[in-house]
């Protein structure tokens, strides 16, 4: 028997009836149509369907749909207002903090509450932090950086205006 | 090649911007409208015959479109498994292959029947009312004893279970110089098996359109234009009415370069269903069944004098190529060819590699292929030389340098290596770690009894395949050079295609970084297209071995070449002026001493769709190059591990990591930097963490899930010391070698060695991968009683 599910996610509502089995993860990707949010693992050991779920981040195949029932979300596509960059992703274009991009969301929004929690992260801090998150192709280096570099933006100067437009420098 | 405005320069990546917010186009994000989905049965033994299949409960559940077994696709696709004679031309015995199974199972994970579904949930559940009637044969997953006469065999019907046995060289060729040696120094050296673990499962969809027999895929490939060439050949249909998409692919490491019976599989469905098919693979099924690599043994005997020179290397590959043949699996054995590193051997390197069959998943080219085999070999005998002469291992390893002025060098197996300066990276790697006090501080804390160790890489890689001579009898015909084609719209924008396919080395940003500054145009002039086989040339050839910019990249440059030609005749025709007097440089074009009467290229671009062209010169301005490199290119290195082995727990903690590369001139040093990282990461783990584990007995996989199969998180990771040499390669135009597998070629053997010398009070002179504390801890014990 499907159940209704009500919630808001990136500030806009939905209401679906699915089977109670279906994850979150599913639900966002396959119901609502936000297929940032990726699967890498099954097992909930890789981290690449973190998003928020009331500000907190929550690995989205942990969850069943039903269980957001209220709650608000928030995944990567709504990281970015409008043309302007999130400070976080600003910071993982800086820093060449990707490679193949498919562990990146989940790592966005890990290291977006990470700086909630903790504004200013030691290196041990940021490691310690985002350890539940899994790259394969980066090696860590230029993720750590990035979350350094977020940090110092976002505790200081504003965000800088986006430079969406291919090529940007 | 001059370092100019873009190139040479950290550049942005172009890719990034859709992939940071959410808007990647992985093979997963979309679907075609009246999609059906694919949920396979696969064998949960490793080996077995299969007795029966009872699809009648499947069949009846709900949303359940077809219930598929082997003798569904008789008729649909035809033909075995490809297996390129890559270095196998001895090849002893090839298995048939057939995508789904129909009377024996060889491996856990092979398919033997698939269920399609209106969704992905109806055919999970559907293919679990499948039943499969299985007869449980014995399992071979001893290398040693599948070669033993009488061992039971991986399929049932074969003469043996050796899949390749060739001497390349053999022991005559070392036996002077084994007499002449004052030392030999022996070792059985280990290479752990390896789950590639990109962190995108694969998944194929494909749509049949039978009123128009076209076909088209959708998956996430390294390689669309061999999966075109493979597929359609399987399916009776001409490559033409075959395209390939291969959208933004989230990793591959090799695991996505060969085909995989779900690239059948998926496409037979469609048209077997006239739906069209999309099946995602689940994390279980991609390390159950995604090609592995490594998986081998070697014995090496060393033969030394009391000087520290080395005269010759005796060693023998055992590797386990599991059920069946890979496609390019036979590559692997390039370890033997390699086997000798960056050193002379005048007494010469005899080398055998035998391929064996188990009854485990293939294995095929995982990042660095053979060449971090050859490496780690090298490597740990240079330093067990260094161990028996009491002797530095620097010391070793400089003694046996092959020279600057020795390029070009042929090595032993009539390799011409290009270009080299093996003291300089060693120099400057020992001058980054520290060298000389982390030896004193190593004396100090022996004292205390603390066992620290300092490891050496000083590794060397053939890359960029490459000649056509060499790689064209290696695939069975089609040679491994690259193709490009550049077009120049009438307003002077620039669209690049080319035949190798980025799965997150930023092709999008380096190749357009080199057209933009050969035109003189702005960097959003530029688009570089990929992936899909409808477009651009009418072969590509993938994005593997390091190969893409130091071929790729200069098949674009040679394309770009030919319209500036083109654009000098035409601006001659324009100024009237003789075309050897036109010159073209940043941006334009004008005649030898006029530069203020100069044509910008956006102006000749939109000349040469207009009227008046010269006489005989076609409208519009495109190219396509081809490049046939003359020689493979040859990147080097240096690279230092500094390890404390914890007394007590056998806990090996990487205190320090300097790693400084040579990949000739750089296009934009951040990705190169970048492609270092992840590569080094990816050798650490093989040396500390990560083995696929299968039981010995039953062949059942251990480490199915990111549960058992430990990818390190960045908690465990060191941080690195990243610096580079720069020696050009002659071999190409750009003076570029690869950089994508260097880091995973070189770094594990760095970090045994350190562990190998952190251990060395103890007497301990071998360790395998990888070094758990497990493992460790044992060792020390044993070697303390």
């Amino acid at each position: 028997m499907n159940h209704k599910v009500a919630v808001t996610v990136n500030g806009r509502k939905h209401e679906h009836e699915v089977e109670p089995r279906l994850l979150l993860v599913h639900y966002l990707r396959d119901v609502v149509g936000l297929t940032g949010t990726h699967v890498g693992c099954d097992t909930s050991q890789c981290g690449a369907c973190t998003i928020h779920v009331d500000g907190k981040a929550v690995k989205s195949c942990t969850m069943f749909a039903v269980q957001a029932d209220g709650r608000s979300l928030t995944t990567i596509e709504g990281m970015a207002k409008g043309d302007e960059l999130h400070p976080i992703q600003q910071a993982f274009w800086d820093e060449h903090g990707l490679q193949c991009g498919y562990c990146t969301p989940g790592f966005i929004m890990a290291a977006a509450y990470l700086l909630d929690q903790n504004p200013n992260p030691t290196e041990d801090e940021i490691r310690k932090g985002l350890e539940g998150n899994l790259c394969r192709c980066t090696g860590y280096v230029n993720i750590i950086k990035a979350v350094q570099t977020a940090a110092k933006t976002m505790s200081g100067t504003p965000a800088r205006k986006a430079q969406v437009a291919a090529g940007g420098n | 090649m001059a370092v100019t405005q873009l190139v040479g320069a950290k550049i942005h990546r172009r890719e990034d911007p859709r992939l940071i917010t959410g808007h990647g186009h992985y093979i997963d994000d979309m679907a075609r409208a009246g999609t059906a989905y694919a949920a396979f049965v696969r064998s949960p033994l490793a080996h077995a015959r299969v007795k029966s299949i009872d699809v009648t409960e499947a069949s009846k559940a709900p949303g359940v479109v077809g219930v598929y077994t082997a003798r569904d696709f008789k008729g649909q696709l035809a033909g075995t498994h490809p297996a390129a004679p890559a270095f196998t031309a001895a090849k002893k015995y090839v298995p048939e292959r057939f995508p789904i199974a129909e009377k024996e199972v060889c491996y856990q994970g092979e398919i033997v029947a698939a269920v399609l579904a209106d969704t992905k949930a109806q055919a999970a559940d559907a293919a679990n009312l499948i039943q499969v009637d299985y007869d449980e044969l014995p399992a071979v997953m001893d290398l040693e004893k599948a070669l033993a006469p009488g061992s039971p065999k991986v399929h049932l019907d074969g003469p043996d279970n050796i899949t390749w046995d060739i001497p390349y060289t053999g022991p005559e060729v070392t036996e002077a110089a084994f007499k002449e040696a004052d030392v030999i120094v022996k070792e059985r050296i280990l290479q752990n098996r390896l789950a590639p673990v990109p962190m995108e499962p694969r998944g194929v969809q494909a749509e049949y359109e039978g009123f128009d027999k076209k076909l088209t895929i959708w998956l996430s490939s390294q390689n669309p234009h061999f999966i075109r060439l493979f597929v359609s050949g399987a399916m009776g249909l001409k490559e033409s009415q075959v395209r390939v998409v291969s959208p933004d692919v989230g990793g591959g490491f090799g695991s996505k370069i060969s085909p995989y019976p779900e690239d059948y599989l998926v496409p037979a469905l469609s048209r077997l269903s006239a739906r069209p098919v999309k099946w995602i693979e689940t994390r279980t099924e991609s390390i159950q069944n995604a090609t592995h690599g490594r998986g081998q043994f070697y014995d090496v005997e060393v033969a030394a004098k009391k000087d520290g020179t080395v005269l010759a290397m005796r060693l023998t590959q055992y590797l386990d190529a599991g059920a069946y043949h890979g496609t390019f699996g036979g590559f692997q054995a390039v370890a033997c060819l390699m086997a000798g590193g960056a050193y002379k051997w005048k007494g010469g390197i005899s080398a055998r590699t035998i391929g064996i069959l188990t009854n485990r998943v293939p294995t095929d080219p995982y990042r660095g292929a053979g060449r971090p085999e050859a490496t780690h070999l090298v490597e740990r005998m240079m330093d067990l030389v260094a161990n028996e002469l009491k002797m530095d291992p620097v010391d070793v390893r400089k003694k046996n340098f092959i020279q600057p002025a020795d390029f070009p060098f042929t090595q032993n197996f009539g390799l011409v290596v290009d270009s080299g300066d093996y003291d300089k990276s060693l120099d400057k790697a020992l001058q980054l770690a520290g060298y000389a006090e982390l030896r004193k501080r190593q004396a100090d804390l022996r004292k205390q009894g603390r066992y620290l160790g300092i490891g050496l890489s000083t590794w060397i890689e053939l890359c960029g395949f490459g000649p056509s001579a060499a790689t064209a009898p290696a695939t069975g015909g089609i040679a491994l050079v690259e193709a490009a084609q550049v077009r120049v719209t009438p307003t002077g924008s620039v669209i690049v295609y080319t035949g190798t396919h980025s799965h997150g080395q930023g092709h999008e940003t380096t190749f357009s970084q080199i057209v933009a500054d050969q035109l003189g145009v702005p960097l959003d002039s530029v688009e570089l297209r990929h992936g899909d086989t409808a477009e651009g040339t009418s072969f590509g050839y993938g994005t593997y071995g390091s190969r893409s910019l130091a071929v790729g990249g200069v098949a674009i440059s040679k394309a770009v070449g030919k319209v500036i030609d083109k654009g000098k005749k035409l601006a001659a025709h324009i100024f009237e002026a003789a075309e050897e007097d036109v010159v073209f440089e940043h941006g334009s074009f004008h005649v030898k001493g006029s530069p203020d009467k100069a044509k910008a290229f956006g102006e000749i671009a939109f000349a040469s769709y207009g009227m008046g062209l010269p006489e005989g010169m076609e409208q519009g301005l495109e190219a396509v190059a081809y490049f046939d490199p003359p020689n493979l290119v040859w990147p080097f290195g240096a690279h230092v591990a500094v390890v404390e082995v914890d007394a007590e727990t056998g806990s090996a903690k990487l205190e320090k990591y300097v790693a400084v590369d040579d990949c000739g001139n750089i296009i934009n040093p951040m990705i190169v930097d970048g492609q270092i990282h992840g590569g080094v990461v990816q050798a650490i783990a093989q040396a500390l963490y990560e083995e696929v584990v299968y039981d010995e007995s039953s062949g059942q996989l251990k480490t199915g899930t990111l549960t058992d199969y430990l990818i390190p998180s960045m908690g465990e990771v060191p941080p690195l010391i990243v610096d580079k040499t720069i020696t050009p390669s002659p071999t190409n135009d750009l003076g570029v070698k690869g950089i994508g597998e260097a880091g995973t070629i070189a770094a594990s053997a760095a970090v045994i060695n350190a562990i190998c010398d952190a251990l060395s009070p103890l007497g301990i002179k071998h360790v395998d991968m990888p070094a758990s504390p497990d493992k460790l801890w044992h060792m020390m014990k044993e070697a303390r009683n």
